[in-house]
């Protein structure tokens, strides 16, 4: 321990200073153990030493000041000495030390006696004040801190009670301005509490909310579960519940609610209050009622729409055991026309009429009707009994629509076509039975139309395999399972072959060789005929420049190709086959185009220029399937055609003995008609000998058919010719 | 941001508070019989606890002493307490006259007093918050006033960790602090353990029973679970000791035993 700098009499070891050091020493290591003060003991030594020095004054001063040695007292409580063990201390170490280092040393003998007497006299005195002195600040410092702490504690208070305030009076504002419906109730249910919202929400008077008990709030469309989880929450097993609810407002009107009801349970944790949150969702539950209605309706007519309808379709397939459905697919006959005609204006009006007849059918439960668009129409029944109430509807619906519909003064006589589906639920998707009846639908419509038709699944298959061969087409073109086979047209005067038919076949990927039957009129409708048509005219005529180039015996042999309809119409029909030709080489002359009989009925002089062109350059133009049609034997002049193709049907009658002598009449005349007018005949359908015995007396001039040859590849040409030849 | 004055959880003067039990044990009066009687029940398991608190004292004015040689000035003591006698600004001024200080605690009464002690001192506030919400002490009016987070900080996180339990992630909100102090800080830790009290354990557990009844229970940690407080900052020498046994003043052999109950150390950020 470093002795203290200040003091000047460190050199003196016997020097007041240094016993009162050395007092201040044993006063500190006294009190220390029983302080709090996070003062190192030298510190409090330091602290002490003056006091020390005070209490040496008070020991010798002529006059004893109590005052000055109570606060030294004091002093000991500014040091934070304030367990009384410190006073306790602090006394026996001035009882025992302190006359002993400060006492004067300088008296002697009985005075000395006297002197140390007074001393101690003094020093009792001394601890008197400087307990006093202790016990008195003490006493101030100890009411002084309560007093500090009962302020802090109540300032604390304060500040709690004004952020409770402050926040009652948010929580207040909130209730108040809160935009959903706030009612508090006790557990009977008695409405303690409402806010301003919830009273505008049922109509505006508070005293028709307040006071009424919330079991008055039912609604006969209440969930019937609502109630159920009030009361599980009224007996404290239920938290909160959230529902949509309805209520009647003051005046009756409905109000609709997403009602949020809580539990609120006092601080020991028993129910005491329900809490109900209501939020308004009249008008939003309109606008979905609206939006959903519009969603699901048709806007000019009002029926349902078609997605209605295919809800509906969808529950009826997959209703239960023994429930069945029937279906009428109805599709006005003509209605194009209409609309084509009259104007869409008209045409809409008649679908509204037509529409609010169509519902009169349909009125019993577990029926609907509803418009899928266009002039196209559903009627839906469901039931046990649809077999027979099916065909029911469909005959009402026909007789709905058989009186006349005046529409802006005229007068529509509407007919419909409907296919019908009926069958058990549960064994089709709506897509299936929406295909199946338009597929029905249509056989009535080509069955003439004005009638109803019920689903087959046979001509559902045929339907679907038109359908599926339609969609394969182009990819076929592309991957060439097209091919051609030629049959051998004959010359009936020396019986030599000199062209032959270019017959184009489809070799399908599952459905083996296809006739032109099964897929011309497919590729017609879709327009694929074009490069159809157009290939099998480059592959026929590239063939027969082969023929020519390869096979000079045949002599110039011709090639036919088909004309469809669609081609004959198609602006490039001139330009592509004189391209085609001059591509080859192949002389005009040796090719014929065949064109039915049906496709050039009436046709105008704007259709018949290109087969007049192509006939002008040199190319044959024959009127194929001839006598099928309305054959138009006036209008035979002025067609471009240089060859007659006499139909089989003909010819039929010919091939047994005896020959049908009607038959003969006619194909002798014709004969001779094509040949008055300068047109060669060919006869198609030539099965036997006496056939063809009996069709060259006639004066035919080209023959085909199985009794010469049958449609095959073009190697088989050359052989037949040489075995002619032979 | 002006927070909703939501009414605090309450001031209730009938549950003994740690901070008025701490003033106790200083031999003060900033305290009520509930808090005395707590106190008493806790010094007849622990008759020298006093002596713990008083290194505690001892410990903080070396540590306060130590930052402003180091040249950190700006003091944030969280779980400041009752404010006593040698407190940190008191004793930071005595070194810097310029040092800035925010106490902070989460008992109003405290709180309350320590901005009756404090006045309208420019220098230094005190900020009711808690320990367990870090970015509301950060980002808090108080300390945007008296403090310049982007200068040095000394953190004090004295006799108060071991007022938070593992389940309030002690760890993550006083990360959070040290993540938010620039280079230069310092953080200072004391905090009880069991292994170093000089009473059998299950007069320890005595100790820890009465606290249960406060609204601050008391966890023990060991010395690594405490080390793991200074994670990322470097220990400054002698590292995690004994309060006494940091850069003691005087020789520490006459301390008493109860002074060398926990552990007590500082870290300082790179």
């Amino acid at each position: 321990m470093a002795p203290s700098e200040v003091s000047g009499s460190a050199a003196d070891p016997d020097g007041l200073e240094d016993r009162l050091r050395r007092f201040a020493t044993i006063w500190s290591r006294a009190v220390f153990p029983v302080t709090a003060t996070s003062l190192t003991r030298v510190e409090i030594e330091q602290h002490l030493l003056p006091l020390a020095r005070q209490l040496s004054e008070s020991l010798h001063a002529h006059t004893f000041d109590a005052r000055a040695v109570q606060k030294i007292g004091g002093a000991l409580i500014d040091a934070h000495c304030t367990d009384p063990e410190a006073l306790s201390r602090t006394l026996g170490v001035i009882d025992a030390y302190l006359v002993l280092y400060c006492g004067d040393p300088g008296v002697e003998g009985r005075g000395a006696d006297q002197a140390a007497e007074d001393s101690r006299a003094r020093c009792a005195r001394l601890q008197h004040a400087l307990a006093a002195g202790y016990a008195y600040g003490l006493r101030e410092r100890t009411r002084a801190e309560q007093e500090a702490i009962a302020h802090s504690s109540l300032a604390a208070r304060n500040a709690a009670v004004s952020a409770l305030h402050a926040t009652e009076t948010r929580l207040r504002a909130v209730f108040e301005g809160a935009a959903i419906g706030i009612a508090i109730a006790d557990l009977e249910g008695n409405i303690l509490e409402v806010n301003e919202t919830l009273t505008r929400m049922f109509g505006g008077l508070e005293q028709h909310v307040r006071g009424k008990k919330v079991t008055e709030w039912s609604h006969p469309e209440d969930r019937p579960h609502v109630w159920q989880l009030y009361r599980e929450l009224v007996r404290g097993e239920r938290e909160h519940f959230r529902v949509e609810k309805p209520f009647f407002r003051n005046d009756g009107t409905v109000l609709w609610t997403n009602l949020t009801v809580s539990l609120l349970r006092d601080a020991d944790g028993r129910p005491q209050y329900q809490l109900a949150l209501l939020e308004d969702t009249t008008e939003r539950r309109l606008l979905h009622l609206r939006l959903r209605y519009e969603a699901t309706h048709d806007a000019l007519t009002g029926l349902p729409n078609r997605t209605l309808f295919f809800e509906r379709l969808e529950k009826a397939l997959s209703g239960g055991e023994g429930s069945r459905f029937g279906l009428c697919y109805l599709d006005l006959d003509g209605f194009k026309a209409v609309n084509d005609s009259l104007g869409h204006a008209t045409g809409d009006r008649l679908l509204v009429e037509v529409a609010d007849r169509l519902q009169s059918c349909a009125t019993a439960p577990g029926e609907m009707v509803a418009r899928l668009g266009g002039d196209e129409f559903v009627a839906l029944t469901t039931g046990p009994d649809t077999e027979h109430e099916v065909d029911e509807l469909a005959a009402r619906i026909l007789s709905a629509l058989a009186s006349p519909i005046r529409v802006d003064g005229r007068e529509f006589t509407v007919r419909g076509s409907i296919g019908i589906v009926e069958g058990p639920a549960g064994e089709r998707t709506t897509a299936e039975v929406l295909r199946s009846a338009d597929i029905t639908m249509y056989r009535a419509k080509s069955a003439g139309g004005n009638r109803y038709e019920t689903a087959d699944p046979e001509a559902d298959a045929r339907a679907i395999t038109r359908h599926g061969l339609t969609t394969a087409l182009p990819a076929a073109l592309e991957r060439g399972e097209f091919f051609i086979e030629y049959q051998p047209l004959v010359d009936m005067c020396d019986g030599k072959v000199h062209g032959a038919e270019a017959l184009v076949r489809w070799c399908h990927p599952q459905h083996g060789v296809l006739g032109p039957d099964q897929f011309i009129p497919l590729a017609e409708h879709t327009g694929l005929i074009i490069p159809l048509g157009r290939w099998v005219l480059q592959e026929a005529v590239r063939q027969a420049r082969y023929w020519q180039e390869h096979h000079a015996d045949l002599g110039p042999v011709r090639i036919n190709v088909n004309l469809s309809p669609t081609q004959l119409q198609h602006p490039g029909l001139v330009k592509e086959t004189v391209a085609v030709l001059e591509g080859s080489g192949l002389a005009p002359g040796s090719l014929c185009l065949e064109v039915t009989e049906s496709a050039l009925i009436g046709a105008d002089e704007g259709l018949l220029r290109p087969l007049r062109q192509l006939a002008e350059l040199g190319v044959d133009i024959a009127l194929d399937d001839f006598g099928t049609g309305y054959s138009n034997l006036a209008n035979l002049r002025r067609l471009p055609v240089s060859i007659l193709k006499l139909d089989r049907s003909f010819t039929k009658g010919m091939q047994h003995l005896p020959v049908d002598p009607v038959d003969l009449k006619i194909v002798e005349g014709i004969v001779s008609l094509a040949h008055s007018l300068e047109l060669a005949v060919t006869v198609e359908g030539v099965e036997t000998g006496a056939q063809a015995d009996q069709l060259r007396e006639l004066g035919c001039d080209t023959a085909q058919g199985w009794y010469y040859a049958r449609p095959g590849p073009p190697e088989k040409l050359h052989a037949l010719s040489l075995a002619d030849a032979v | 941001m002006e927070r909703p004055a939501w009414a605090p959880p309450g001031i209730d003067i009938s549950v003994p508070s740690v901070s008025r039990m701490y003033d106790y044990y200083l031999g003060g009066s900033h305290n009520f019989e509930v808090d005395r009687e707590a106190a008493r029940k806790v010094l007849e398991f622990m008759p020298g606890l006093p002596k713990a608190m008083q290194a505690n004292r001892a410990f903080m004015r070396r540590v306060v002493n130590f930052a402003v040689g180091r040249g950190v000035t700006q003091f944030l003591d969280i779980g400041s307490g009752i404010p006593t006698f040698g407190n940190v600004h008191e004793v930071a001024r005595n070194a810097d006259p310029d040092a800035c200080v925010v106490y902070v605690d989460h008992d109003p009464v405290a709180v309350a007093h320590g901005q009756a002690v404090l006045g309208d001192d420019p220098k230094a506030t005190v900020l009711a918050a808690d320990l367990r919400r870090p970015q509301q002490i950060l980002e808090s009016p108080e300390v945007a006033e008296v403090l310049d987070l982007n200068q040095p900080v000394a953190l004090l996180l004295l006799a108060v960790l071991h007022f938070v339990d593992d389940e309030e992630d002690p760890y993550k909100a006083v990360r959070q602090l040290r993540d938010a102090l620039p280079s230069g800080s310092l953080i200072a830790v004391t905090h009880m353990s069991y292994d170093t009290v000089p009473v059998p354990r299950e007069q320890a557990e005595g100790v820890v029973g009465v606290y249960r009844g406060t609204r601050s229970p008391l966890i023990s940690r060991s010395r690594e679970q405490i080390a793991n407080f200074f994670e990322g900052y470097e220990m400054v020498e002698p590292g995690l000791v004994s309060m006494p046994q940091w850069r003691p003043d005087s020789p520490t052999e006459q301390e008493d035993p109860y002074a060398f109950a926990g552990f007590a150390g500082v870290g300082r950020k790179a």
